[in-house]
């Protein structure tokens, strides 16, 4: 089924510039797979060594935090949108 | 001169210059500094730090700014205190407080500030800025008045009315914001992305900053004559403090000034109405939810604590505990801490007294242990936090009869 991404600006540049991008996906791992498919190089600013998401990047699916629900796993419906937004920097 | 290589992600490792820097570009990872130890070990020794100023300064060559751009308002080298009587209400006979109150803002945040700001001068900003839960404002605030630099300083506009004015009285843009911590954090980091030519002292500076805190450990080995306690309890709000003690009694060891660095225990103290750190670490999780904050302990209020995760891996490490204290609780234990000890506590200090009792009631810290509670922060800070709980005794008409009889009362209800 077809998702919209959208892509965080520290990250653009890897997408052309593109801060939305529609792909097929039916799980949160399936839309890594299909951004690294289109733009290589992505995929490892998301997933460490292990295959894990990395700590200081959130993904959100409508709004939840994917960590909160399935993880990498977490299954996606028709039109679902998915953010991928880096952890805020900083704080005291 | 301090022996710093520069910068390194904390996640994946990658190599960064010492300069206003603080996410790896890669990861997202947060930076630290990274220093050559072996230069250290033979430049620093016991006799030469015991000979340097009274302040954090005298441990110069384990931070990262240069010792000639200071912004000296005298932070640090606060009393390390014995603690009999609150320790035999507690049933521990070893146990400390470290009076942080005593700091030229009240709180340890000087610490913290004094470095960072140091560290912007000498990289060459004129205006300082921060995101804050009050005592970081207050603080800022000074040092860049001291420094002669300008300030924008970023609140929660519900903040405690001695803090706002703390703050304001320096002189400097103090802007209110509708909404929790995290939100004018998050505000924050938009705001540092456009003025670039700000050191905001925990975004941009972030690095350089959090450094300052392992003078909370540098102080405490050499007061208790160059040796690590066993024990130490630390509040906990982004838990960047918690993480530096534990590093700071790292370092001493990897330099040579102490011999027990690695073998200190650490306990964290978070309130019940914010405790993402205590939750994650009684669940076993191996994430830290964030929460929205509730609780009298403003200065701890952050939900979305940035450095949670390393405090929660440290507290696992070293075998500590960790606590979640009400806000009735806090109240108690600021006023345990002020009639035994005679040192006048803000909420943090509240929240580290009562899970300090919580632990060595649970048997989680050991009666003879050596003990160090941090008390960060000053309690005329907070004073509405006490509500009603404070007031004189009794309201008298000037008479000796009046007094007499206030007199015969008390006899009246101690009989
Ligand atoms: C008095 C006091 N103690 C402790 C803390 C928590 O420190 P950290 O955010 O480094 O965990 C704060 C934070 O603002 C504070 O003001
Ligand atoms: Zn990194």
């Amino acid at each position: 089924m077809s998702v919209t991404v959208r892509i965080p600006t520290q990250l653009r540049p890897l997408t052309a510039g593109e801060g939305e991008i529609v792909l097929e996906a039916t799980t949160v791992r399936e839309v890594i797979e299909g951004l690294e498919g289109r733009h290589p190089g992505i995929g490892e600013r998301l997933l460490d060594e292990s295959g894990e998401l990395r700590r200081f990047v959130n993904i959100f699916v409508a709004d939840e935090d994917v960590r909160f629900l399935e993880g990498l796993n977490t299954p996606l419906t028709q039109g679902q949108s998915i953010s991928i937004v880096p952890a805020v920097a900083g704080g005291c | 001169m301090t022996s710093v290589n520069g910068l390194a992600c904390r996640e994946c490792g990658r190599a960064y210059p010492a300069e206003a820097l603080h996410v790896c570009d890669f990861c997202f990872g947060p930076l630290e500094v990274v220093y050559d130890y072996e230069a250290i070990a033979k430049k620093v020794s016991r006799a030469s730090i015991e000979a340097g100023p009274l302040s954090i300064w005298r441990y110069h060559e384990l931070l990262p700014a240069h010792e000639t751009s200071t912004i000296d308002l005298r932070a640090g080298f606060t009393p390390l205190i014995r603690a009999e009587r609150l320790g035999e209400e507690l049933g521990l006979t070893n146990l400390w407080l470290k009076d942080d109150t005593r700091n030229p803002t009240g709180s340890f945040k000087d610490r913290v500030v004094a470095v960072a700001l140091a560290k912007a001068r000498e990289l060459g900003f004129k205006v300082a800025s921060c995101a804050s839960t009050g005592n970081l404002a207050n603080s800022v605030a000074a040092h860049a008045a001291r420094a002669g630099m300008s300030a924008y300083v970023f609140i929660p506009s519900n903040l405690e009315h001695v803090k706002i004015a703390m703050t304001a009285i320096f002189d400097l843009k103090l802007i209110a914001v509708e909404g929790n911590y995290d939100d004018v954090n998050r505000l924050c980091s938009e705001i540092a992305s456009e003025h670039t030519d700000w050191a905001f002292v925990n975004v941009n500076v972030r690095p350089y900053y959090s450094e300052g805190s392992k003078t909370l450990a540098f102080e405490v080995a050499e007061q208790l004559g160059w040796r690590a306690p066993d024990h130490v309890v630390v509040p906990v709000g982004s838990g960047s403090q918690l993480t530096k003690i534990h590093k700071g009694f790292l370092e001493l060891e990897k330099v040579g000034l102490i011999e027990d660095g690695g073998h200190v225990r650490i306990s964290g103290a978070q309130a019940e109405g914010c405790s993402p750190v205590t939750t994650a670490f009684r669940d076993g999780a191996d994430q830290i939810r964030p929460v929205r904050p509730n609780t009298i302990a403003k200065s701890l209020a952050i939900g979305n604590p940035a450095d949670g995760w390393y405090a929660l891996q440290v507290v696992r490490e070293t075998n500590g505990g960790m606590g979640s204290i009400t806000d009735p609780e806090i109240v108690e234990a600021i006023q345990l801490l002020a009639r035994t000890e005679g040192i006048f506590a803000e909420t943090a200090g509240g929240v580290t007294v009562a899970t300090l009792a919580k632990l060595a009631a649970e048997g989680v810290i050991g009666r003879d242990e050596c003990v160090v509670a941090y008390i960060t922060g000053n309690g005329l800070k907070t004073v509405e936090a006490l509500g009603d709980t404070v007031g004189p005794s009794v309201v008298i008409p000037p008479t000796l009869a009046a007094f007499s009889e206030f007199e015969r009362d008390q006899e009246g209800a101690i009989s």
